[in-house]
């Protein structure tokens, strides 16, 4: 139980990368950009691709992050030069990349053109990597003998890549939140906000726009090159409902943790995917739930999100109302005979 | 300073709906013009204003401001030196934003926009000291999101950050008309205040007459499309609205029917 909870969390902390990538187009942007599901993928394609030709898994790492902003931006174009439609431009590019993402995978064999999937589990990963390194400094035996200490059995193989990937998501999630600060990124949330005033303010809308797709899709392939290396398998499938993850992660965290401020808002977003991904293991522990239900349970889970907390609003509305009455009620009955409004 | 030459527009054409909305308007600011626009429901006004602006282009004509030709410079690049107010308090600012960063947005209006923080500490007292001068007490309200004003505090915000870098050219379509009376009041006098302050080349529509009259240094009046009545400068002086309505009758041949222009007088 500890140890699958475990794995959901460091899986979740990969995914809440991708999560923040959906925040960009979603919230901030205002763009329901569907090109997710492939650039996810993408990244996972060049990243394991890369790794099986032999490069280092950082410069891998680092090329799926730039092929993530390459398809992203396309999706911007599409929308902004060629007029399509915000959904379809994402949708085209979702189908288009699957196409490619073969053909990348492919690039690893002689024999064909495309390839549906690349196994990494002989490769040096960024976790491998991580894992020579992490296993010098003795920390993991220093936690496990905590948990000892509390009587858990069943102990996390290491805490490497959870502690490293939390400091690897927090740095992107405080440069996200100096971003949107700056001139440029200011730019940015007024385009998702008000396109028309900010035109009127000598913003290059098309511009921006374009950038943020490529942002948003760049840190979604990370994402995907990530938990490629972590799973240790890269595959053409991997990617199918990822924009609803991403979405769900979106909106359960900005249910629990509220989304007043970026600051507030990009914390919740990471505690999402967190929280998703527990939940989903849980759910899925539960007997007679199979892993098949999976989305009907993603779909559950987010309608949950969005429900609690406007059933919340109108209880709480209901209760202020409430309380008004019955304060007006006795203000009237505590006036004398003869000035209490008539009924 | 600005200059329209034989500007056309022709909307739908071709179709049951085509509508001509600007037919021939050559109309030429000197620096420090203000002139008030006047005229009937879909008379072209706001038409006028979306062509200076580069949200529309003519189909024939062209746009000169400072000499140089702007006909076919995209809207982004030409609102370097052009500040817009809107009709709608809604339409000019960004409302998820705080005050201060609506500011930080108006302030980068004709630089480029980098990786600076938006709103610096320098920046601050600048935005502060604007606030200010509004004394609608917003400059306690720093980091209030702007969705939370009321219609004449945004369109007070507004008006500031359309002029905040004073832009070669200022457009304000109607930008009292969605307000109750005294807040409407309240955005004329700041109006005033502000372009008088840069002697800012302005352009208004209205369809208050009184305001028209009171407010600039020219007045035209559109109909149909076309500029029917150029008010000079000594003209304007001594105007009154019966001036305004006769001029009307006596070249279209017909009473004023614009049942707004009536209800204001
Ligand atoms: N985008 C458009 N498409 C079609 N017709 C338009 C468009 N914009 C304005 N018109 C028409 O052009 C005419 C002039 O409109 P407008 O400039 O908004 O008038 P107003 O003087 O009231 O501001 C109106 O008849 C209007 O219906
Ligand atoms: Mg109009």
């Amino acid at each position: 139980m500890f140890t699958a909870l475990f794995g959901s969390v460091e899986q979740g902390i990969i995914y809440a990368i991708m999560a923040l990538g959906v925040y960009i187009t979603f919230r901030v942007l205002d763009f329901p950009d569907l090109t997710v599901d492939g650039s996810f993928v993408t990244g996972a394609a060049t990243a394991a691709t890369m790794i099986t030709f032999g490069y280092d898994p950082l410069i891998a790492t680092l090329c799926a992050l730039l092929a993530g902003f390459v398809a992203g931006s396309i999706t911007g174009i599409l929308h902004t030069k060629a007029h399509i439609n915000e959904l379809l431009a994402g949708i085209l590019m979702m189908i288009a990349l699957y196409s490619i993402n073969l053909r990348i995978m492919g690039l690893t064999t002689e024999n064909a053109v495309g390839r549906p999937n690349i196994p990494l589990s002989s490769s040096d990963t960024v976790f491998t990597m991580l894992h020579d390194f992490w296993s010098t400094l003795g920390i993991d035996a220093m936690l496990n003998n905590l948990l000892t200490a509390t009587g858990l059995t069943s102990l996390p193989r290491t805490w490497g890549v959870i502690i490293v990937m939390f400091i690897v998501v927090f740095i992107i999630k405080f440069m996200l939140d100096w971003f949107l600060k700056t001139e440029y990124g200011l730019a940015l949330r007024a385009t998702g906000d008000n396109v028309k005033m900010i035109r009127s303010f000598s913003a290059n809308t098309d511009n921006v726009k374009i950038f943020a797709l490529g942002l948003s899709n760049a840190l979604v392939a990370l994402s995907g090159a990530l938990i490629a290396q972590l799973n240790k398998f890269a595959d053409a499938g991997m990617g199918i409902g990822m924009i609803v993850i991403g979405l769900a992660s979106v909106i359960i965290g900005e249910a629990i943790f509220g989304k007043k401020t970026i600051v507030r808002a990009t914390l919740a977003v990471i505690f999402g995917a967190i929280i998703y991904r527990v939940v989903i293991s849980l759910a899925l522990q539960v007997e007679f739930l199979d892993t098949g239900d999976l989305k009907l349970i993603t779909a559950v889970v987010v309608i949950i999100a969005l429900v609690i907390p406007y059933a919340m609003n109108k209880y709480k509305e209901k209760k202020r109302r409430a309380k008004r009455r019955a304060q007006l009620m006795k203000e009237v009955t505590a006036m004398p005979e003869g000035e209490k409004p008539i009924a | 300073m600005l200059k329209l030459q034989h500007i056309h527009k022709i909307f739908n054409e071709g179709t049951p709906d085509e509508k001509v909305a600007l037919n021939h308007i050559n109309l030429t600011l000197e620096a420090g013009d203000f002139v008030t626009i006047i005229g009937s429901n879909g008379a072209g006004k706001s038409t006028m204003m979306n062509m200076i602006s580069g949200a529309l282009t003519p189909d024939v004509g062209t746009i000169t401001i400072n000499g140089k030709d702007v006909t076919n410079l995209p809207e982004y690049k030409r609102s370097k030196y052009i500040g817009r107010v809107f009709q709608d308090p809604m339409a000019g600012t960004a409302p998820t934003m705080t005050i201060q960063e609506n500011l930080a947005l108006a302030y980068s209006r004709n630089k480029s926009r980098g990786l600076r923080s938006g709103v610096s500490k320098a920046r601050k007292e600048i935005f502060l000291a604007a606030l200010e001068s509004l004394n609608l007490n917003l400059e306690n309200r720093l980091n209030a999101k702007v969705g939370l004003l009321s219609g004449g505090e945004r369109q007070a915000l507004s008006l500031l950050m359309a002029t905040f870098t004073k832009p070669d050219i200022l457009l304000l379509d109607e930008h009292t008309a969605a307000l109750d009376p005294s807040r409407a009041a309240l955005i004329t006098s700041l109006t005033k205040e502000l372009v008088e302050k840069d002697s800012l080349t302005t352009l208004m529509i209205t369809h208050d007459m009184q305001q028209a009259i009171d407010l600039g240094n020219r007045l035209i009046m559109m109909d149909k499309g076309q500029i029917i009545l150029e008010v000079s400068p000594e003209e304007k002086k001594n105007l009154t609205i019966e001036d305004l309505m006769n001029e009307f009758q006596r070249i279209r041949g017909e009473k004023m029917v614009s049942d707004r222009a009536l209800l204001s007088t």
